[in-house]
């Protein structure tokens, strides 16, 4: 067993009467890309918060990279660089601009990479980041925490709002991060992106771990969805073992099956003499709903409307002052 | 109409979103003129009384330049006008200028206006229920003011007109700031054109009551004076606000059409692909996103002393042989009444510029909610470096800005006075002030690292030295309340000699506070 690079047990983390964290768990070996998953609102952005020293932890044990993130934040943040989902830039200044401020506060920028990495994301740094669209300032803290020599890299939902073909120069770029030995903590509700990338992955749920293991090894959580259509009618393929929601129409039907036992009822359609087959796995948000949809709809619907507005005149606290707009621990409100 | 389809909900939603904001103007607006009328009147009970106010406002210029023209001041509604209106049409015109600012180009920069728009509603319509909804602020602010004064039995004419002139100003600044929000893409910039037009309102209305009136006549805030509320009320100056109001909006309308959904009318320019060295560190970001803010208020600051001190030399000419005036000064000590009226000049001065104080020190509050500290502290920057390095800004900012406005004041007195050595001496006597300045941004900084939802309370507690500053005496505030102004600590010089103590004193409060904000906010959540 290699030491850890992120140690989580028992983490609880309130917001007044709300409790964002309740009990989580993370574990992340070193020289590992681990996948960090969880609807909207689990506490994804919390437990990275509190990583960063950000939050305080109300209980539970927390280590990075061998300290404590609350007390030893400066010397940690040294080491680690820290991609953010949610993207907001200082409007006057440029993309190149905002790349150089990161790597001289963090103080490894690499020369050599952030040139690549400009390039291989197409982004023009000369833009004053007012003019960027969401792809491009996302571009801009990729290309900011990418082009450091950082030893864990905290990435964020890092893609969200990129196209597809720079998704895929972001999965390059962790691949390289990845031979080069270093710790990636990859916060995702994508789970192809989290499947292509991650050796290990945790799942959480209302605050807590409700899954944690390699990919392998939770295989039996996902479904593939099918698309198929055959030369003979499919009426029977209801009842098929491991298939679940189906939806048949003559000789074509929609359905999902449990992908450990995908090989097993693709022979079986193969007998009806498959014309066109289309399947894909499930995201892991589609997941959560089919698991979990019921119990989430009642919590949503108890925690209730909280609006933030202080209401003094100019000047006050900006809008949305309270920390939950920013998608903290309560991204239901 | 097609083009504003959609007006009776986005109004209907305007209101809910701003109920508080919108009742908190208009009663603090009511409550200052209701508490200012009812005080002025216990002040002066008798006609002996008000005739001797009178005769002595008459002959100070700095009273005049400050509140407003010589008219009915030996009437109790005359007085009462001349104490609170110019200060209240302020503060209306400013509910203004801040009310159409985030309404219009700050829903637009923050990009929830795009969202408006993609539903069926017409072009115009999101920008004419603010337009309604500062209206009726405006409306809602003369009946409040009518009311307050009717109450103290004046005259009902006079009130109407007090009213008149505080809804006209109210919608005037509104339509500015409207103009402004189409040819800026940046909110703070609409306020600095909205706060820059209402500075050359005041000054120009400053001039034109010292000197003959004319110039007063290209003033918003004259105009409302001009209905001369209690001193023969005339109606048709109302007029003027209402067509260049028209004529505003007019111009915002047009202006609007020609252009796009966030942008300006400025084209952006692209900029340099690489930072400068000395930008890459926290203090000189703090310095790149706040020195426009420096320099603006460092002009503003610059021409409201060069307008002070245009009229300082007229002082002396006014004092003349009249006997009270001269009582006053044999009074205080033989002080010269320039001197005494350049002090309140650097007061006021103080007081403006801690505007620039507080705001700089609470972009930190608008850096952490905007997600933007979050990714500098998850960098080896430590907390108490990055709210250094904005303080630090607040803290040299605030000497830029005070000592802009005591060179403005020297410069155009020293000119008007053939006698440039008052540059310096201005300069000097302008120095104390700053770290009453100080006391506010640590105050700020207090609230930030304490609790940070409430840190609008520091323009609160700005608005209350102003308070302290300007109506003391016409609220015949108690001693304990003024005390609580660090403004009201710092000697008021020339007039006054230079104490050390008292500063000394002001500055260690100041340190104090200022390294409980540093605990504070070292204590808590980020976000």
């Amino acid at each position: 067993m290699t030491a850890e690079a992120i140690s989580i047990s028992g983490l609880v983390k309130t917001f007044g009467s709300f409790r964002a964290l309740d009990g989580l768990d993370l574990h992340v070996a070193e020289g590992e890309v681990h996948g960090f998953l969880g609807p909207n609102g689990a506490g994804k952005t919390t437990t990275i918060r509190v990583l960063l020293g950000l939050l305080r932890s109300d209980a539970g044990e927390v280590r990075l990279l061998g300290g404590d993130p609350w007390t030893d934040a400066v010397a940690l943040h040294a080491r680690l660089a820290y991609v953010p989902g949610d993207v907001n830039l200082w409007p006057k200044l440029t993309g190149g601009e905002i790349i150089d401020l990161f790597g001289r506060l963090r103080g490894d920028l690499d020369e050599a990479r952030r040139a690549e990495l400009i390039d291989r994301f197409e982004l023009d740094p000369t833009k004053k980041a007012r003019t960027y669209s969401k792809g491009n300032r996302q571009k801009v803290a990729l290309v900011a925490g990418l082009a450091s020599r950082a030893e864990l890299l905290v990435l964020d939902e890092p893609t969200s709002g990129l196209d597809p073909l720079m998704e895929a120069v972001f999965q390059d770029c962790i691949r390289e991060v990845k031979a080069e030995g270093r710790t990636v903590l990859l916060s995702s509700h994508i789970l192809a992106e989290v499947e292509a990338l991650c050796d290990r992955v945790s799942i959480i749920r209302a605050g807590r771990t409700v899954q944690s293991g390699s990919l392998d090894e939770m295989r039996h959580l996902t479904r593939t969805s099918i698309d198929v259509l055959t030369e003979q009618s499919l009426d029977g393929v209801g009842d098929l073992p491991a298939v679940h929601n189906v939806e048949v129409d003559g000789n074509r039907a929609r359905f999902d099956v449990d992908t450990d036992r995908l090989d097993e009822t693709v022979r079986r359609l193969a007998e009806l003499g498959v014309r066109s087959l289309v399947s894909r796995p499930p995201t892991l948000e589609e997941l959560f709903l089919r698991h979990y949809g019921d119990e989430l709809a009642g919590e949503r619907a108890a925690s209730g409307a909280r609006s933030a507005d202080g209401g003094s005149p100019e000047g006050g606290s900006a809008d949305g002052g309270a920390p939950d707009a920013s998608s903290a621990g309560g991204d239901d409100a | 109409m097609p083009e504003l389809a959609g007006l009776g909900t986005l109004t209907r939603f305007l209101l809910r979103r701003d109920r508080v904001r919108s009742l908190v103007w208009v009663a603090s607006l009511g409550l200052l003129v209701w508490v200012s009328a009812v005080s002025v009147e216990g002040l002066y009970p008798t006609q002996a009384d008000l005739d001797a106010a009178a005769a002595a406002s008459r002959d100070n210029a700095a009273a005049i330049a400050f509140n407003g023209p010589d008219q009915g001041l030996d009437t109790l509604g005359g007085q009462v006008a001349f104490q609170v209106s110019s200060f209240g049409l302020i503060v209306t015109a400013l509910m203004g200028i801040f009310m159409v600012g985030r309404e219009t180009r700050g829903e637009e920069e923050d990009g929830r206006l795009e969202l408006v728009r993609s539903l069926p509603v017409g072009r115009h319509a999101t920008t004419a229920a603010v337009l309604l909804v500062v209206a009726g602020m405006s409306v809602a602010v003369g009946v409040v003011v009518t009311l307050g004064v009717l109450t103290i039995g004046l005259p009902t004419a006079g009130c109407l007109a007090l009213g008149a002139g505080f809804t006209a100003v109210g919608l005037v600044f509104a339509a500015v700031t409207l103009v402004a929000a189409q040819v800026t893409e940046n909110t703070r910039v609409a306020y600095g054109i909205g706060g820059a037009v209402l500075g050359a309102s005041f000054v120009l209305r400053a001039a034109g009551d010292v000197g003959d009136g004319t110039l007063s006549w290209l003033s918003p805030i004259g105009w409302a004076q001009k209905l001369r509320p209690f001193a023969g009320e005339r109606w048709w100056p109302l007029v003027l606000p209402l067509v260049a109001t028209v004529a505003l909006v007019a111009l915002a309308v047009v202006l609007a059409a020609r252009r796009d959904v966030g942008a300006g009318l400025v084209p952006p320019r692209p900029g340099p692909a690489r930072i400068a060295d000395g930008w890459a560190r926290p203090l000189g970001l703090a310095l790149r996103l706040q020195r426009g803010s420096v320099v603006w208020w460092s002009l503003g600051l610059l021409l409201m002393g060069v307008a002070y001190g245009s009229v300082a030399q007229d002082v002396e000419d006014f004092v003349g042989d009249n006997e009270a005036v001269q009582d006053m000064i044999a009074r205080a000590g033989g002080v010269s009444l320039t001197d005494a009226y350049l002090g309140t000049s650097l007061l006021m001065l103080a007081l403006v510029g801690s505007g620039f104080t507080v705001a700089a020190v609470l972009r930190l509050r608008s850096e952490e909610t905007n997600l933007r500290a979050e990714p500098i502290l998850a960098t080896r920057v430590s907390r108490p470096r990055w709210v250094a390095s904005h303080l630090v800004v607040a803290v040299v900012g605030s000497a830029v800005v005070m000592v802009a406005g005591g060179f403005g004041l020297g410069l155009s007195y020293g000119l008007a006075s053939d006698d440039l050595g008052q540059v310096g001496r201005l300069v000097g006597a302008s120095l104390p002030w700053v770290p009453a300045m100080w006391l506010l941004a640590a105050v700020a900084l207090l609230l930030f690292g304490a609790v940070p939802r409430a840190t609008g309370v520091a323009w609160a507690v700005l608005a209350g030295c102003f308070v302290v500053g300007l109506l003391a005496e016409a609220l015949k505030l108690p001693a304990a309340v003024r005390d609580l102004s660090p403004f009201e600590h710092i000697p008021e010089l020339p007039a006054a000699s230079l104490s050390v103590l008292p500063i000394a004193v002001v500055s260690a409060v100041a340190a104090a506070v200022a390294v409980a904000g540093f605990v504070a906010f070292g204590r808590r959540d980020v976000g």
